[in-house]
């Protein structure tokens, strides 16, 4: 059960292995997480941040493994994450997702799809089976890792940034969707993170590490704001952004 | 059967139930007989979750009423979801008064055993369990007649313990006689905690009621500012013209939720500053009516809008006389680490009775409101926590919405005994609630 502070002891996490995501589960695990589910498709990867939990406080942990190019293993991916939680799910994290490479796939068709697939169409068929699972509990909270690059789409990253933009705005139908059941979906903004994810990437302004996005979170979901901007900045700096005219904004972001 | 988002009164932590309103005991029986989970709920004044249950079902008692005659001795028997409002009501007019009563009338009388309350008057008259001589209550292995001699065990299971020993659907209790519906009242303001605990420790065996607002905003020499207030029910022989007038219905409402951030530490620091001066330094013998003493939170009715979207927490603990200071740290660690809360309520309490998860405990007691959203405030309360731990104190689960499951396991040790009590006239597991299942009080 999640307590006042938005602080959940049952958590699942789709794409347990991601940096960002294993960030947040240590914070959770230090406050008041106990079982910890952690979804993904690398065992050890998998394996590694289960441990971590451990160190963090969390007593009980456990792995499904998934792939996210297929998108009809979402529902049975959260049924066994669910049924190894065993009671009710306190937090959903959704943090499946690909980067890709842009010059490269943006001519291959079988990988733009991939990207679409992994990106949008997984999470939104596992966020279905998650939502009627919640509803059912009564209660329980969905987080969706967007992405600054969701909120203005550029021309240099289009196919990563498209897929969450679609991810993010349906998601922001589906949190007014869930008004009423006990169920509410928030999702976070990161700007560009340092991860494994974005290894060789120049750092743009306002790059912040994992720990710093895993603090937002943490305030975000004791403050049950529907988007959770890191650094909370960038929702200013978007704010302008987003209505740059487009040979500026091109100037500006696709450098 | 209608399905209902609910919430504690810190509004906080909501979930959707199941909700049913039984009228009678037998409704009750047939709710709990095919239900996989239940729980009872009154007027929802607890603060946490402790009258929810997600996805599960929950049993509005507030249709559970009647009042009885009251004898000659005051012995009087009253449906459960009968609330203190509406109980006084009745028995004031006729010269009784509730024994024990909790800030606010606005109570089921049914809520009030599951939580065991207590009231101004705990270091001489104890909580309200104290007073009850029997209670009808349905459990899943069938209805009880409990009393402190005819099953003593699932009586003392039952007072305090929030509700999952079963359904309490009558309580026999014994009210007190009152010749008037004033309280004369003395009021002394002190500079520091310090001046008002040793005032407590001295005076206080002098009086049925006490209770002393605390102000935890202010640092340096008059950290723990404070007004104590104590009283006695006046006699007819004390008044002009003595009368025995329920309290007035609640008229001022607070129509919508503030915006969150409404009270925070600038605005709330004000506020304590006026009522600290507002307040005389010494004024004794006041003539206050039973309302304005006892229930001064009813005067603004839903007041928990005030705090805004994200809520508030209620913190209460309890330590023993020798280990007052924790009550000094307590409020040195809230004045320090800058989080917000409004007026204290510092109290002492008598000796504990014998409900296994019941709160009081022979010395001080201290419960802060705290508004959600300062980013230091759950770790503050956790620090809190193993103070009150090393104290060998405990917190109060009626107000809780954030305990750490392991700690009310060192806070309460009597928690074995209770599950095997539970378990005996609950051996599915029907009964839960969310709080049960967040502290894990409850097998799965």
């Amino acid at each position: 059960m999640e307590n006042a502070f938005g602080q959940p002891q049952n958590v699942v996490v789709l794409g347990g292995s991601s940096d960002i995501a294993r960030a947040i589960t240590k914070k959770l695990c230090a406050a008041r997480a106990h079982t910890v589910i952690l979804a993904g498709r690398n065992q050890k990867l998998l394996d590694e941040a289960a441990r971590e939990a451990l160190d963090y406080g969390a007593s009980k942990t456990d792995t499904v493994i998934f792939n996210a190019e297929d998108v009809t293993s979402a529902p049975g991916a959260v049924a066994s994450a669910f049924d190894k939680a065993g009671d009710h799910v306190d937090l959903v994290i959704m943090a499946v997702g690909l980067l890709g490479d842009q010059v490269r796939d943006q001519s291959d068709v079988a990988a733009a799809t991939r990207m679409m697939n992994v990106n949008f169409a997984w999470p939104v068929a596992a966020l279905t089976e998650v939502r009627n699972r919640l509803v059912a509990q009564g209660r329980g909270r969905i987080l969706v890792m967007s992405s600054v690059g969701s909120v203005r789409v550029r021309g240099s990253a289009y196919l990563y940034g498209g897929a969450k933009a679609g991810l993010d705005r349906l998601c922001q139908g589906m949190a007014d969707s869930l008004i009423g059941t006990g169920v509410t979906l928030q999702l976070v903004r990161p700007g560009v993170v340092r991860t494994r994810m974005s290894e060789g990437l120049a750092d743009a302004p306002f790059t912040t590490g994992v720990n710093e996005v895993a603090d937002n979170v943490v305030k975000g979901l004791a403050s049950g704001d529907l988007i959770i901007w890191s650094p909370p900045m960038l929702k200013y700096l978007f704010a302008v952004l987003r209505h740059l005219p487009g040979p500026v904004w091109r100037k500006v972001m696709d450098r | 059967m209608t399905r209902e988002r609910l919430s504690g009164w810190g509004r906080t932590i909501a979930s959707i139930s199941e909700v049913e309103s039984p009228t009678s005991e037998d409704d009750v029986v047939r709710e709990l007989a095919h239900a996989s989970g239940a729980i009872a709920r009154g007027l929802g004044r607890s603060y946490g979750d402790a009258a929810q249950l997600s996805g599960g079902l929950v049993l509005d008692n507030r249709s559970l009423g009647g009042i009885g005659a009251i004898a000659v001795d005051g012995v009087v028997s009253v449906g459960a979801g009968v609330s203190i409002d509406e109980l006084l009501a009745v028995t004031i007019p006729l010269g009784w008064f509730i024994p024990v009563t909790p800030g606010t009338r606005q109570v089921t009388i049914g809520g009030a055993i599951a939580a065991d309350v207590h009231g101004k008057n705990h270091h001489r008259d104890g909580s309200l369990g104290d007073h009850v001589l029997a209670m009808r209550l349905v459990t899943p292995e069938g209805i009880f007649t409990v009393s402190p001699t005819a099953e003593p065990e699932l009586f003392w299971a039952t007072i305090g313990g929030m509700g999952l020993t079963g359904v309490v659907t009558t309580v026999t209790m014994r009210l007190l006689k009152i010749e008037t519906d004033k309280v004369l009242v003395d009021t002394t303001r002190f500079s520091n905690l310090d001046d008002v605990m040793a005032a407590m420790i001295d005076g206080d065996d002098d009086y049925r009621y006490s209770v002393a607002w605390v102000d935890c905003m202010t640092k340096g020499s008059s950290m723990g500012r404070a007004i104590l207030t104590r009283g006695e029910h006046a006699t007819r022989r004390d008044l002009q013209s003595p009368s025995l007038v329920a309290p007035a219905p609640t008229r001022l409402r607070v129509p919508f939720n503030a915006p969150s951030g409404l009270l925070n530490p600038w605005s709330i620091r004000a506020f304590n500053e006026v009522w600290f001066r507002s307040a005389p330094r010494r004024r004794e013998g006041e003539e206050q009516s039973l309302g304005t003493f006892f229930h001064p939170l009813d005067g603004v009715g839903d007041w928990n809008r005030l705090y805004g979207r994200r809520g508030f927490v209620q913190y209460q603990f309890a330590v023993a006389d020798a280990r007052a200071e924790s009550v000094v740290r307590a409020i040195e660690r809230l004045c320090t680490s800058g989080v917000p809360s409004f007026l204290a309520v510092l109290k002492r309490f008598g000796p504990a009775n014998h409900g296994v998860l019941s709160f009081p405990l022979s010395g001080w007691t201290l419960a802060l409101d705290l508004p959600v959203g300062p980013t230091a405030l759950p770790g503050v309360l956790d620090d809190l926590d193993e103070m009150v731990i090393e104290a060998g104190g405990r917190v109060y689960l009626a107000k809780d919405s954030r305990l750490n499951p392991a700690a009310v396991r060192v806070m309460y040790p009597r928690l074995p005994e209770f599950l095997e009590i539970k378990n005996r006239i609950d051996p599915r597991h029907q009964l839960a609630s969310d709080l049960a299942r967040r502290l894990n009080l409850v097998g799965k």
